[in-house]
């Protein structure tokens, strides 16, 4: 299928929580509340034409100063970017998050690379996850203060860091 | 056993916890893994990452397209080719730009020298882990060869900044392909040789087979990719189901295996070096003539001959230096077939010279997400020769 059919699918199924569609090159993506990304997501894996059985990447954006940014209800975005290994077909999932108080459900038990990788996007952006079992910052230190990849972080801030992390271990072998 | 009859495992102990890492030589690169003990068997571990996070992402959303380029080489430093090559495929699928079928048979051989030079080291070094050092002097031998040709064909080893946005710097040097192909013969012998030193070695297979086994379905869930996706049975192959570069119009297999252990892991990787010196081998052979570089006054610099004796000339070169290349405002997610998996670039562009925004999707921190998971009820030793196999690269993994 191409992205333009799986997002056509996508709309048709969900209708009105689809805030958005985008087309560009070939790639479609849709743009969706962050209430609704378990379900869009479940909806994705388990549709048999669709079988979306791989998550390949969580990224966030940030469009504070964004040129659109006066029409823009969002300041972030976390993009979603699925793989159909069986029907070889990839889509793009974006949510719409409005500000850094707005959680995001978390989707590590559906596909388990999100727990590091929602992790990377919590350091980065300061964008919540809920229900996810371990979200501490992954690639600054504990006591790095800020959000790395915020457009209003200044690019070449530095900060001094004094202890090592102490604890890595979890709960349960499967959250780390 | 003991007199009374009871099993050393049945003795309990004092949990031990114990950090491996940052600075440990089996984890070859920055990475801290923190392990609790039962005796030697791991009852509970965490990863830390992000020593090496040096903020590429950030960097390269401020700076012009082109400038992204050398970065690009220090993520996965162990084959920085085709990190450089899939960056400026992103760039032009964003800019909508057909590279040249010269530059394009250029990438394709540079890339996969790239792909036999990370698995030589890989194999490497996870042998010596396990104790096997003969390999590793034959495989560093031979990386040793591919740097010279590299060298040979843009003045740089390691980071050769080789691609341009638009096709390569450079065309092949005279007699370079020859050499290549002379070099590569040699090549797949050697790999046939370390092969078969530890493919149906009892020492090798007693330390690999079964350890550190990444199911399917959880290879699935966690994003893992490439060889290490190949060796758990899903036949996975970015050059071969989303083909680029013309990589369709090649001859090879994607190797696959069944268990997910080292010991796949281990001969997929040594398949796929033979795979690659057929690809090779055959883009060598069908290497059209041409331009290596796209002629878009908008994305290629003019040559030296026109800046320095037109006006025309000096000022397209002005242009694109101080003002860079300006793709259209949009969003694109490319993927290609790197080393270690899938090596995804999302960029963001708001129609200016410096991109929005630039995801980088690291295969190594898909495949190292399984890592706490795959080494718990294992031993140390176990945990060694599991992480060598899943070839983590610290550069790529932290950004």
């Amino acid at each position: 299928m191409t992205q333009d059919e799986i997002v056509a699918r996508i709309q048709s199924h969900f209708g009105a929580r689809v805030l958005g569609t985008y087309s560009f090159r070939g790639q479609a993506a849709v743009t969706i509340a962050p209430e609704a990304i378990r379900d869009v997501l479940t909806f994705l894996r388990n549709t048999p034409e669709l079988a979306f059985d791989m998550l390949m990447d969580v990224g966030g954006v940030d469009y504070l100063g964004y040129p659109d940014e006066d029409d823009r209800e969002w300041r972030f975005e976390v993009a979603y970017q699925v793989y159909s290994v069986a029907k070889n077909h990839r889509v793009r999932l974006k949510v719409a998050v409005r500000d850094e108080t707005v959680k995001v459900p978390s989707v590590w038990d559906l596909f388990g690379i999100a727990n590091w990788m929602e992790r990377e996007v919590y350091d980065m952006f300061g964008i919540t996850f809920s229900g996810h079992p371990n979200l501490r910052r992954i690639m600054c230190h504990d006591e790095f203060v800020g959000h790395a990849l915020r457009k209003d972080y200044p690019i070449n801030r530095r900060q001094k860091l004094s202890q090592p992390s102490e604890n890595l271990l979890c709960e349960k072998p499967e959250y780390a | 056993m003991s007199a009374d009859g009871t099993r050393v495992q049945d003795i309990p102990t004092e949990l031990l916890t114990l950090n491996i890492g940052p600075a440990h030589p089996a984890t070859h690169g920055t990475l801290r893994i923190q392990v609790q003990l039962d005796g030697e068997t791991i009852v509970n571990s965490g990863c830390e990452i992000g020593y090496l996070h040096r903020g590429f992402e950030k960097q390269a959303e401020n700076c012009q397209y082109q400038l992204v380029i050398p970065y690009t080489e220090r993520l996965n430093y162990m084959g920085p080719v085709h990190n450089s090559n899939a960056w400026c495929h992103a760039v032009e699928q964003l800019l909508d730009v057909k590279v040249p079928a010269r530059a394009q048979a250029l990438r394709v051989i540079t890339s996969e020298m790239g792909r036999i030079i990370d698995h030589c080291v890989c194999i490497g070094t996870n042998l010596v882990d396990i104790g096997a050092l003969t390999n590793f002097w034959y495989m560093y031998n031979y990386r040793e060869k591919i740097y010279d040709l590299y060298e040979e064909l843009c003045g740089a080893r390691m980071m050769v900044n080789y691609p341009r946005i638009g096709g390569v710097s450079m065309d092949a040097p005279d007699g370079w392909l020859e050499k290549l192909l002379k070099v590569i013969d040699e090549m797949g012998e050697a790999v046939g040789e370390v092969q078969s030193l530890v493919a149906r070695n009892r020492i090798f297979m007693d330390r690999t087979i079964g350890v550190g086994a990444i199911p399917k379905e959880m290879a699935l869930s966690h994003g893992v990719t490439g060889p290490c996706l190949r060796a758990a049975g899903v036949a996975l192959d970015l050059r071969k189901a989303q083909p680029y570069w013309g990589y369709d119009k090649y001859q090879f297999d994607a190797p696959i295996a069944h268990g997910g252990d080292t010991y796949d892991r281990t001969i997929v990787r040594f398949q796929e070096m033979q795979e690659s010196v057929r690809i090779i081998k055959q883009a060598v052979a069908a290497i059209p003539d041409g331009p290596v570089m796209v002629e878009d006054h908008l994305v290629a610099m003019p040559s030296k001959d026109r800046v320095y004796n037109t006006m025309e000339g000096l000022i397209n070169h002005f242009k694109l230096v101080m003002h860079g290349i300006k793709p259209p405002v949009g969003e694109l997610y490319s993927a290609t077939e790197g080393g270690n998996g899938e090596v995804g670039f999302y960029i963001v562009s708001d129609g200016t010279p410096v991109a929005w925004r630039v995801r980088m999707r690291p295969p190594c921190f898909a495949n190292y997400s399984v890592f706490p998971k795959i080494i718990t009820g294992a031993m140390i030793a176990d945990a060694v020769a599991a992480l060598g196999s899943i070839n983590i690269i610290a550069g790529e993994l932290d950004r």
